[in-house]
C-alpha cells in the first residue's frame, strides 16, 4: 500500500481554524479504506479490535499484511468494544473498534453505550452497504448512525470519499478531547473502495463547532479558593473526571490536597486519583461507600466536587445529600452542573488545568484548623465499616468473598496491578477492599453497570501494557456474559488473569431481593454452572479452584506464578451481603452495616427506585 | 406510587447548528429522551452556502431543567450556540399561519371582515372558500383561528414559532 508523508503537527493544527483548503491534505490515489488506515496510522493507534464482515472486506484487505496496525480479532463485537475501553482507560489512548454493518454493529452498541456514560475515549469504525443500497432494507443493513445516536458524544455517516480523512481527523479530537466518549463513523461499501480525486477539509473543523472550554475564568477560581480557605470541614469529592484529565490531575490533586489539608473521598469511577494509602482518604462514597465518606459528606460545610457527577448511587436521597455544604463543581461538561444537585460556584473547565490554577491562586495562604474536622471524622472511621462478618451464618466454613479481595490485594499490591470487574457484588468488594495507588489502574464498568466488561476490559489493558499484572475480579454470573473472549487472550497469548468469586447467585441481585422483595430469590441462582477449571483448560488457559480458606494464599500465588493466562474459580460464601449499602432512596445517614438486620420489603416508592 | 410531574414555564429557544445529515433527529431525539417538551419547532438553512441552519424551539419546564436542555444542546457537536430569548430580552415571535374557511352569505362576509381586522391577506379563493395567510405572535394566531371556528373553518396550517431579540446586537 501507498504511503503518504505524515503531515506535521503544525500542519495539522493550521487546518483547525482554517476553512476548506485541501493542501495540507493528501491527493496520493487512495482509496477510502487506503485512507482508513493512513489515518489510523498518523493518530498513532496501535491495535484495532475487530470483526470482519461483508462491509467491511475492503478495510480487511488493506490491513492484510500491514506491520503499521495490530488487529485483534476478537470472539463477539462486544467484546472489541469493551477490549477497546479497556485498553483506553488504561493508557488514556483512545481504543479503536472496527465492525461490520447490521449485527455487527448493533453487537458493538452496549460497548459504546458503556464508553459514552463511562467518558472513555474510543473511535469505532463501522462498515456499512453501499449508498446506493442505504434505505432498501439490504443485506445486513441498519440505521447505525439512527442507532447509535445517543449513546455516542457524535457520528457520522461518509457518503463521499473526499471527507473520509476530515472526518476520521475530527472523529478523533472529538472523542479524545473535552469530555472523553465514542465517536461512530459509518463507512459504506462503495466508499471504502472508491479513490476520491480531491480531499475536502469537512466545514466541521471550524472552531465555533466544538470547542471545550479548558480553563476557568480567573474571578471563578479566587472564589473557589476563598470559599476552600474559610471552611472549616471541607471534603474533596472526586470522580472519573480527574482521570480523564490525565496523570497530571491526579499530581495536582495530590499538591491541593496536600496544600489545603482537606479530606478526600471519590467515586467508584475515579478510584486511583488519591492514594487510598493517605491518612486523609476516606475511602469511595456513595451507595456502598464507607460510613466515614458518607459522613464526611453529610457534615461537611464546603463540598468540592472534582470532575464528578452526582450520580443516584453517590447522592442517595437528593433533598439530604450534604445539606449543609456550599458546593463548587469544577467539570468540564457545563451540562453535568446543576444537572441534579444545585450548586453554589459551577467551574467549567478541565480538571487539570483549573487545579492548576487553584493551586497558583492559593499562593501561600494557610487553611483553617482542621484538627476537629478531622477528629470527628477518626470518630467515624472508628467504626470500622469494611469489618465485615468472619464467617458466613449459613456456611461457616466458606471463604468471604471480602478475605479474598484481601488477600488478592495483599499478594499483588506491590506489582500495582490493573484491575478490571465485572458488575455486582464483587466489583464492590473489589471497590471497597482492593485499594488504589495510581490513576488508570482501575477499570470498571459505572454508569453502564455491564455485566461481561471485564474480561474483554483486561484484554484490552493487558495489550496496552503488556508488562503489567492484569486481573479481572469477576462474579461467576458475569463472567459467562463474554466467555467466548477466553479465546481471544489465547490466541495473543495475553497472561491475563480472572479471579472468580463464585458465589452460585447473582449476588447483588440477590441482595436486593433480600432487602425489598422478602428474599424471594426469583431467578437469580446461577444454575448449571460450567467447570471452570475445565472450561479454562479447553481454551488452553490454567485453570485453579480455591474451596478452602487455607487454599486462598498458595492458589493466587499459583495464579501469579503461571506465565499465562489463568482462572481462579474461588468458591466464596453463598449468602455474604456487601455492606456499607444506602438503600435506594435514603440518605447518607441512614447507612445499613454490617450486623444491621437488613433483610424485608419496601414501600412501593423506595421499589421504584434504582 | 405518583408520578411527579413540574411546574412548566414557556421558553423559546434559538439554537444555531451546522446543516448536516441527522442533526434534527439529533435534537428531537435529545428532547425525547430526556423527556423535555417540544411545543413549536421550526428550521431553515440561514447563510448563503446553506451550511448553517436556525431552529427556534418553544419549550416548557422549571428553570432548571430550562438550563439543562441549554446545556444539553450546547454539548452537541454541530451545535454553535444555544440563546433563550425569553431570559435574553424583549424578543418578537412570529408565525405563519395559512387558514381555509368556506362558508357562503353572511359567514363569508364576516370571515372577510374579521380577517381584515386581524390584517390577514387572502392568498387563495373560490366562490364558496378563501385561505388567508396571516403572520403574528401566536395569541394573535390563536384567537383568529378561534373566530373562524365558527365561520366555517376547514383546514389550519401553521409554521411554528419563529424568534429574534429587538435591538441593534445580534445574539
Ligand atoms: C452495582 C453498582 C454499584 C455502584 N455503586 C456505586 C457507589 O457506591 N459509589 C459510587 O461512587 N459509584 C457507584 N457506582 C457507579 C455509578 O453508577 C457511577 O458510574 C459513578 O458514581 C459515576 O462516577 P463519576 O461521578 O466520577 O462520573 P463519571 O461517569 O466518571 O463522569 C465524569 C465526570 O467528569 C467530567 N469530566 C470528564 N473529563 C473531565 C475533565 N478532563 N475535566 C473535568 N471534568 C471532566 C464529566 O463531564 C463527568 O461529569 C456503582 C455502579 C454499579 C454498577
Ligand atoms: C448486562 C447486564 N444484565 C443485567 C444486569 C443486572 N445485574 C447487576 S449485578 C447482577 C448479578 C451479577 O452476578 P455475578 O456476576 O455472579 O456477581 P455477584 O453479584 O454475585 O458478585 C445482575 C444480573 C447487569 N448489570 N448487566
Ligand atoms: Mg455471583
Amino acid at each position: 500500500m501507498q504511503t503518504a508523508p505524515e503531515p506535521s503537527k503544525t500542519e495539522k493544527e493550521e487546518h483547525v481554524s482554517d476553512h476548506p483548503h485541501p493542501d495540507h491534505l493528501k491527493t496520493d490515489q487512495q482509496s477510502g479504506a487506503a485512507i482508513l488506515t493512513q489515518c489510523l496510522v498518523d493518530q498513532g493507534v496501535e491495535f484495532v479490535f475487530g470483526y470482519p464482515g461483508g462491509a467491511v472486506l475492503p478495510i480487511y484487505d488493506e490491513l492484510f499484511g500491514d506491520e503499521r496496525l495490530r488487529h485483534i480479532l476478537v470472539r463477539h463485537e462486544a467484546g472489541a468494544a469493551h477490549a477497546a475501553e479497556g485498553y483506553a482507560r488504561a493508557t488514556g489512548k483512545p481504543g479503536v473498534v472496527l465492525v461490520t454493518s447490521g449485527p455487527g454493529a448493533t453487537n458493538a452498541v452496549t460497548g459504546i453505550a458503556d464508553a459514552y456514560m463511562d467518558s472513555i475515549p474510543m473511535v469505532v469504525i463501522t462498515g456499512q452497504v453501499p449508498t446506493g443500497l442505504i434505505g432498501t432494507d439490504a443485506f445486513q443493513e441498519a440505521d447505525t448512525v439512527g442507532i447509535t445516536r445517543h449513546c455516542t458524544k457524535h457520528n457520522y455517516l461518509v457518503k463521499d470519499p473526499a471527507e473520509l480523512q476530515s472526518v476520521l481527523e475530527e472523529a478523533f479530537r472529538i472523542a479524545t478531547t473535552g469530555r472523553p466518549g465514542p465517536v461512530v463513523v459509518d463507512i459504506p461499501k462503495d466508499v471504502q473502495i472508491a479513490v476520491p480525486s480531491r480531499r475536502v477539509a469537512a466545514k466541521l473543523t471550524a472552531s465555533h463547532r466544538y470547542a471545550p472550554q479548558m480553563a476557568a475564568p480567573a474571578e471563578q477560581v479566587i472564589e473557589a479558593v476563598e470559599m476552600i480557605a474559610a471552611a472549616e470541614r471541607p471534603v474533596f469529592y472526586t470522580g472519573g473526571g480527574v482521570i480523564n484529565s490525565g496523570p497530571e490531575a491526579t499530581r495536582l490533586l495530590r499538591q491541593l490536597q496536600d496544600i489545603t489539608g482537606a479530606p478526600v473521598t471519590s467515586t467508584l469511577m475515579g478510584l486511583g486519583a488519591f492514594p487510598s494509602e493517605h491518612p486523609d482518604w476516606l475511602g469511595m462514597l456513595g451507595m456502598h461507600g464507607t460510613y466515614e465518606a458518607n459522613l464526611a459528606m453529610n457534615k461537611a460545610d464546603v463540598m468540592v466536587c472534582i470532575g464528578a457527577r452526582f450520580d443516584d448511587r453517590v447522592t442517595g436521597r437528593l433533598d439530604a445529600f450534604s445539606p449543609d455544604s456550599k458546593k463548587i463543581h469544577i467539570d468540564i461538561d457545563r451540562s453535568s452542573i446543576n444537572k441534579v444537585v444545585p450548586v453554589e460556584l459551577g467551574i467549567v473547565g478541565d480538571c487539570s488545568t483549573v487545579l492548576g490554577q487553584m493551586i497558583e491562586s492559593w499562593g501561600a495562604r494557610k487553611p483553617q484548623d482542621l484538627g476537629e474536622w478531622k477528629a470527628r471524622i477518626a470518630g467515624w472511621r472508628a467504626r470500622e465499616c469494611l469489618a465485615y462478618p468472619e464467617k458466613s451464618a449459613k456456611d461457616p466454613s466458606a471463604i468471604m468473598p471480602q478475605k479474598a479481595v484481601e488477600r488478592l490485594r495483599a499478594l499483588t499490591h506491590k506489582r500495582d496491578p490493573i484491575i478490571t470487574t465485572e458488575v455486582g457484588q464483587h466489583q464492590m468488594w473489589a471497590a471497597q477492599y482492593f485499594g488504589f495507588e495510581q490513576p488508570n489502574k482501575w477499570l470498571t464498568s459505572g454508569g453502564l453497570g455491564t455485566m461481561g466488561y471485564g474480561m474483554p476490559a483486561a484484554i484490552g489493558a493487558q495489550l496496552g501494557c503488556p508488562d503489567a499484572l492484569v486481573i479481572d475480579i469477576a462474579g461467576e454470573a458475569s463472567i459467562q456474559m463474554n466467555i467466548q473472549e477466553l479465546g481471544t487472550a489465547s490466541q495473543y497469548r495475553l497472561p491475563v488473569k480472572i479471579f472468580i468469586l463464585n458465589n452460585e447467585y447473582m449476588g447483588m441481585v440477590r441482595q436486593w431481593q433480600e432487602l425489598t422483595y422478602e428474599s424471594r430469590y426469583s431467578n437469580s441462582y446461577s444454575d448449571s454452572l460450567p467447570d471452570f477449571v475445565k472450561l479454562a483448560e479447553a481454551y488452553g488457559w490454567t485453570g485453579i479452584r480455591i474451596t478452602e480458606e487455607s487454599e486462598l494464599d498458595a492458589g493466587i500465588e499459583a495464579m501469579l506464578a503461571a506465565d499465562g493466562p489463568v482462572i481462579v474459580d474461588c468458591m466464596v460464601a453463598k449468602d455474604a451481603n456487601c455492606l456499607p449499602m444506602i438503600p435506594s432512596g435514603a440518605a447518607h445517614t441512614e447507612m445499613l452495616l454490617y450486623g444491621d438486620a437488613h433483610e424485608g420489603t419496601m414501600d412501593d416508592e423506595a421499589k421504584a427506585l434504582v | 406510587m405518583k408520578i411527579a410531574h413540574d411546574n412548566a414555564e414557556r421558553h423559546v429557544l434559538t439554537v444555531t447548528v451546522d446543516n448536516e445529515p441527522g442533526i434534527l433527529a439529533k435534537i428531537t431525539g435529545l428532547f425525547t429522551a430526556r423527556g423535555y417538551n417540544i411545543d413549536s419547532l421550526t428550521v431553515a438553512d440561514i447563510s448563503a452556502d446553506h451550511a448553517i441552519s436556525r431552529i427556534t424551539i418553544v419549550t416548557g419546564g422549571p428553570p432548571q431543567v430550562i438550563d439543562q436542555i441549554e446545556a444539553q444542546l450546547d454539548r452537541l457537536v454541530p451545535v454553535h450556540g444555544v440563546v433563550d430569548l425569553t431570559t435574553a430580552g424583549p424578543h418578537v415571535e412570529r408565525e405563519l399561519a395559512l387558514i381555509k374557511v368556506t362558508g357562503t352569505g353572511e359567514a363569508r362576509v364576516e370571515a372577510l371582515r374579521v380577517a381584515d381586522i386581524f390584517r390577514a391577506s387572502v392568498v387563495d379563493t373560490t366562490t364558496e372558500s378563501f385561505v388567508f395567510e396571516l403572520t403574528g405572535a401566536p395569541d394573535k394566531i390563536n384567537s383568529f383561528v378561534a373566530l373562524m371556528r365558527e365561520l366555517g373553518l376547514v383546514e389550519v396550517g401553521r409554521s411554528g414559532i419563529v424568534g429574534m431579540l429587538r435591538g441593534a446586537e445580534g445574539s
